[in-house]
């Protein structure tokens, strides 16, 4: 049975999955014209999960991302002006340049930052969370991770830390079905996520991750029942990516059948025709499509126009004490 | 002053820092039964399991765990119980405490002090017993502090608390129950200055940590064979104070490193390195075999960096160029 949803809530739901959509398509032919440095790794076909979680947290909550971030940054709330700075690496970029894609973080939305390395946001979301309780702050820690960081030691050491102290985190695993370029069903051994998580005390739910209004009305329960202290729990929302690990990845290694088939299950597709039903115009989404295509389209303009850092910035934001002296010119 | 042991400095720095600013959170293993040296004893009691948390061993969960709570308003203090175990938290350490800031273009601090108890005790061999301080020299973000004298142990992690950078705090486990001369141990130190140990005229020893006790039996040694040495204990690794060993080296033209650590790419050499730079001074180094720390007392003689040795390696050094 479809999730009841309301139609303003999907309407929101659809235009911040419509800007990761576009976000993410614009970064990756940004990519493969060259106009970028380094690599992205892509959400495309992961929105729902993002924005159906972020849409439950308030304004004081945080979150922690991986290397596949730009959408939880999104959904957040994030600056896509910064982000795209970010991508090009010039001033005024989320980081000043210093981080790029991998690295983005916006303090101000409560965003600590996506990271380059599997499972390392889950401590840091935990040791949020610990500092908030310490504090006595009614804050929620949002913490996003993929299947692939399931098999690594933090995963364990964060969801049993979390149940120890009951703190208010909750974990949402993102399973796309791919560790990078391996099948994560061929190195995971045991009867899956939600029983690890069980296992460690954290309870689990899980969840199409491809149907918005489904993790909305989930991440809505389960965030409600960590910010009253149920102590931690975990939402398991199964998707697929679309892309290759990273955009220089074709994903030639997959059959293409796979990948043609869970683009049929598409989030975005899935809620237009929702929202089809509650008497929402297919021209009033075709205009929420067109003004983020604008705003990407201003936003690119924008940045490829900006000034690169200083050379000076280099040595700044290091550290206070001993921090690096600028080289002599030879 | 008074008659203080070096651990009881640092447990009446850590308990003073703690009255005054209840932002700090130490997080660590068995320290409610007052940590393996006995450094938080009495705490758990006084702050209560909340703020002195017994954590599970987890080592990357308590470093991973400091840095998240450390981005949003914490002052986690880190207890790795030994060095060598902040091996199983090094991503959480050099990947993220480290760089955090810098990735995140400014917007976030890390402030948090990670105590590893360094070095050589009680025949622990080779995954209990090691010296590694030039990894986390070597990684930009951190702040390497390393007191060598009970008069420092108070106010160096008095500092490394209040500082807003990461710092890694190595206290030698063999220093702990070390007595001496204590000022206030809850006044914090200046981080980047060295401490004259000795005065001389022949050659500049610099040592830090347990090797600065060497380093001044050496010069005892040394002394009475005619050789006038002064030592230098370092205290600070990441600043390092340059400009004292600069002018020391200036005066004496010799400059020996002595390090518990292997010698091979330890933090010697680079000490060695900027002296030779900017001096042309004559520069030496000395430090353990690039072997594992073995275990038997026979052994672990054979590896020790000792004050004879530092002698005798400064003797030869100086015949040679004389």
């Amino acid at each position: 049975m479809a999730t009841q949803i309301g139609r303003e809530r999907l309407l929101a739901h659809f235009r911040t999955m419509a800007r990761i959509r576009a976000f993410e398509e614009t970064a990756e032919r940004l990519y493969n014209e060259k106009r970028i440095p380094g690599f992205v790794h892509l959400s495309s076909g992961q929105e729902a999960i993002p924005a159906g979680v972020c849409a439950n947290l308030a304004a004081e909550d945080r979150l922690t991302s991986t290397h596949r971030g730009h959408g939880h940054t999104i959904a957040r709330g994030g600056d896509i002006q910064a982000m795209m700075l970010e991508l090009f690496g010039r001033q005024g970029g989320s980081c000043g340049g210093k981080g790029g894609s991998m690295h983005i973080a916006d303090m101000r939305i409560g965003m600590l930052g996506a990271n380059g390395v599997v499972a390392a946001g889950l401590p840091i979301a935990v040791g949020a969370a610990h500092a908030a309780k310490l504090a006595g702050e009614p804050r929620v820690v949002a913490c996003f991770f993929g299947d692939g960081a399931v098999n690594r030691g933090p995963f364990l050491e964060s969801l049993n830390w979390a149940a120890v102290h009951r703190l208010p985190v909750l974990f949402v695993c993102e399973d796309n079905r791919w560790s990078a370029t391996t099948p994560t069903r061929l190195t995971t051994a045991g009867p899956g996520i939600a029983a690890r998580a069980e296992a460690l005390g954290v309870p689990a739910c899980a969840v199409d991750g491809n149907d918005v209004a489904a993790v909305d009305h989930l991440a809505g329960e389960l965030v409600a029942s960590v910010r009253a202290g149920s102590g931690p729990r975990l939402l398991l929302a199964a998707t697929y990516r679309w892309s290759g690990h990273t955009s220089a990845d074709a994903g030639a290694y997959r059959d293409p059948a796979e990948v043609a088939r869970a683009k049929t299950d598409d989030p975005l597709r899935r809620a237009a025709q929702v929202l089809g039903g509650l008497g929402v115009a297919a021209a009033e989404l075709a205009a929420i499509e067109n003004d983020v295509a604008a705003e990407l389209a201003r936003a690119v303009e924008m940045a490829e126009r900006a000034p690169f850092p200083d050379p000076a910035a280099l040595y700044t934001d290091v550290q206070d004490i001993g921090a690096p002296t600028a080289r002599v010119p030879a | 002053m008074s008659r203080m042991s070096f651990v009881e400095a640092t447990r009446q720095a850590l308990a003073a820092e703690m009255r005054r600013d209840g932002r700090i959170v130490v997080l660590g293993e068995d320290l409610g039964r007052g940590g393996v040296f006995q450094q938080y004893r009495g705490l758990q009691a006084e702050f209560g399991p909340a703020r002195v948390v017994d954590t599970p061993i987890s080592e990357s969960a308590i470093m991973g765990v400091a840095v998240g709570a450390a981005m949003c308003g914490a002052r986690p203090v880190v207890e790795m119980r030994y060095l060598d175990f902040t091996l199983c938290a090094v991503d959480e350490l050099v990947n993220q405490a480290a760089k955090l800031r810098y990735m995140l273009g400014g917007q976030a601090r890390v402030p948090m002090v990670v105590r590893q108890p360094i070095g050589l005790w009680a025949n622990c061999a080779a995954q209990h017993s090691q010296s590694l301080e030039a990894w986390w020299v070597h990684v930009p973000g951190l702040v390497v502090l390393c007191p060598g004298d009970p008069a420092d142990a108070g106010p160096m992690l008095a500092a490394a608390i209040r500082a807003d950078d990461p710092v890694v705090l190595l206290e030698y486990k063999e220093l702990f129950p070390a007595e001496g001369e204590v000022g206030d141990p809850t006044l914090p130190a200046e981080i980047g200055r060295a401490r004259l140990v000795r005065p001389g005229h022949d050659l500049t020893l610099v040592a830090w940590g347990g090797s600065v006790r060497e380093a001044a039996g050496a010069a005892e040694l040394l002394a009475a064979r005619g050789i006038s040495a002064e030592v230098i204990d370092l205290r600070s690794l990441w600043p390092w104070d340059s400009a004292m060993v600069l002018a020391s080296v200036a005066r004496t033209g010799h400059l020996l490193v002595a390090q518990e650590a292997t010698e091979v790419a330890g933090f010697g050499a680079e000490i060695a390195a900027l002296v030779a730079e900017e001096t042309g001074a004559r520069v030496a180094r000395i430090g353990a075999p690039r072997t594992p720390i073995p275990f038997s007392p026979a052994l672990e003689a054979a590896y020790r960096v000792d004050a004879a040795r530092i002698a005798a390696r400064a003797a030869a050094f100086l015949a040679r160029h004389r």
